[in-house]
């Protein structure tokens, strides 16, 4: 067979120093080859039995399940997310309630306040006013005290001054011209 | 056999062709069909790779996969995705013969790779098979699917019409050069890279030029190891490109 092969194999033998005897391409030794063909065909039909049987539904199942599991995910995440953000709005809702409690209370409380505060003055106020009504007419009645005392003094002036000047007077005359020359 | 005509004539003697030949894993007989061959070694070996990678590492059925069942459905994930964006939503039945493809070449590619091992992807042998299978089941499909619509696909209907029996003819010819070019651009790669190295493995024996030959192999092998999936990758689009063709013939 190493006839058969030896002019293709003409160069390859070159490379190998050997020209007389063919080293020749055992890739064209075709003896081999009913050896070689069986033996892929062998291994062929091996690898697509343990592939078809075993392996490819096994890995296809594998990989179609992963893609349930990650959709399944994405889903669940999703409605997590829906949650998460549901919490916040009644989370955020309970704020705004709560702030608009407190400001009630606040407005309600200053009201309360307020209106002690202003019943307070007023009482201050009244208290005040009766004070200054009472201070008023110890001030008149002072006032009328020495209004009256004046004239007694004026008279009892006049009846010792017109006694002195050795002439008599009668007590009403000169209480006339005393209250007369008072009130003007 | 050739390989037993190399003698130790010292200094540089190369071999890079030896890493392919396919012997008797048991004595020294010849080679039938039914031997058990580095052949049957390798390949079994690939089988049992698959087997861990898709059966045993995918054992956990994990929700969050473990470090090998993420490589196992990438892989998956990519030859499935290829499919689909390739050859379309209906060629989902075809995937697990594609996805068989390209794991037997993914992983003859790199097995192939380990020193000492033997490249099953090399020879012809096996990528003829690979491709003729492709080939002949594109063909049979598309009869099948579309009768004799089907040869719509080398009458090229945009084209005039006074060029289209010429654009049949070539589009005939390189119809059924697909099965040469598929197969041999596998193997004449993975078999070139291997040879090239083994080549720089026996410059490595001159004290001198061995450190340059250490780096050659060592740039090589980062080169094979693209190649290796890079081929594979390759065989395999072009298997749902042809897929697409039977079963879509429109042009």
């Amino acid at each position: 067979m190493a006839t058969e092969t030896h002019d293709a194999a003409t160069d390859a033998a070159h490379t190998a120093g050997h020209a007389a005897e063919s080293a020749g391409m055992p890739q064209l030794d075709f003896s081999t080859y009913s050896n070689q063909i069986v033996w892929l065909v062998v291994a062929l039909v091996a690898i697509y039995f343990i592939l078809t049987r075993i392996a490819l539904p096994r890995v296809a199942a594998v990989l179609a399940e992963r893609q349930g599991t990650i959709t399944n995910d994405i889903a669940a995440a999703e409605e997590l997310k829906l949650k998460a953000q549901e919490a916040e709005a009644a989370y955020q809702q309970a704020l705004a309630d709560a702030r608009a409690e407190a400001a009630r209370i606040v407005a309600e409380t200053k009201a309360e306040i307020q209106a002690e505060l202003d019943a307070a003055t007023a009482r201050a106020d009244a208290e005040i006013a009766a004070k200054a009504a009472e201070s008023e007419k110890a001030i008149a009645e002072i006032r009328e005290g020495a209004m009256a005392a004046v004239k007694d003094v004026a008279q009892e002036t006049a009846a010792e001054i017109v006694s002195a000047l050795g002439m008599k007077a009668d007590a009403e005359a000169i209480s006339a011209a005393v209250a007369a020359r008072v009130k003007g | 056999m050739a390989s037993e005509a190399h003698g130790e004539e010292g200094g540089l003697v190369f071999h890079p062709m030896d890493q392919f030949i396919v012997k008797p894993l048991f004595g020294d007989g010849p080679v039938h069909w039914y031997t058990i061959t580095n052949v049957t070694l390798w390949m079994g070996i690939a089988v049992l790779g698959i087997f861990l990678l898709m059966v045993v590492g995918t054992r956990g059925r994990a929700i969050v996969p473990s470090r090998i069942q993420s490589v196992a459905e990438l892989a998956y994930g990519f030859v499935y995705k290829m499919v689909e964006d390739v050859t379309g939503k209906d060629a989902v039945r075809f995937f697990p013969y594609i996805f068989t493809l390209f794991m037997f070449i993914v992983f003859a590619n790199f097995l192939g790779l380990i020193p000492m091992s033997f490249t099953t992807t090399s020879h012809f042998a096996v990528t003829a098979v690979l491709a003729l299978a492709v080939f002949i089941t594109v063909t049979v499909l598309g009869f099948v699917l579309n009768g004799t619509k089907f040869l719509g696909l080398f009458w090229v209907s945009s084209a005039p019409l006074a060029l289209r029996p010429i654009l049949a003819i070539i589009e005939l010819i390189s119809y059924f050069v697909r099965p040469v070019s598929h197969c041999i651009r596998l193997a004449g790669n993975v078999m070139a890279g291997h040879a090239v190295i083994k080549v720089f493995a026996g410059f490595a024996a001159i004290a001198v030029i061995s450190p340059v030959s250490v780096l050659a192999i060592t740039a090589m092998y980062g080169l094979e190891v693209l190649v290796a999936f890079i081929q594979a990758y390759v065989f395999t689009i072009l298997t749902c490109v042809y897929l697409k063709d039977a079963l879509h013939p429109s042009h």
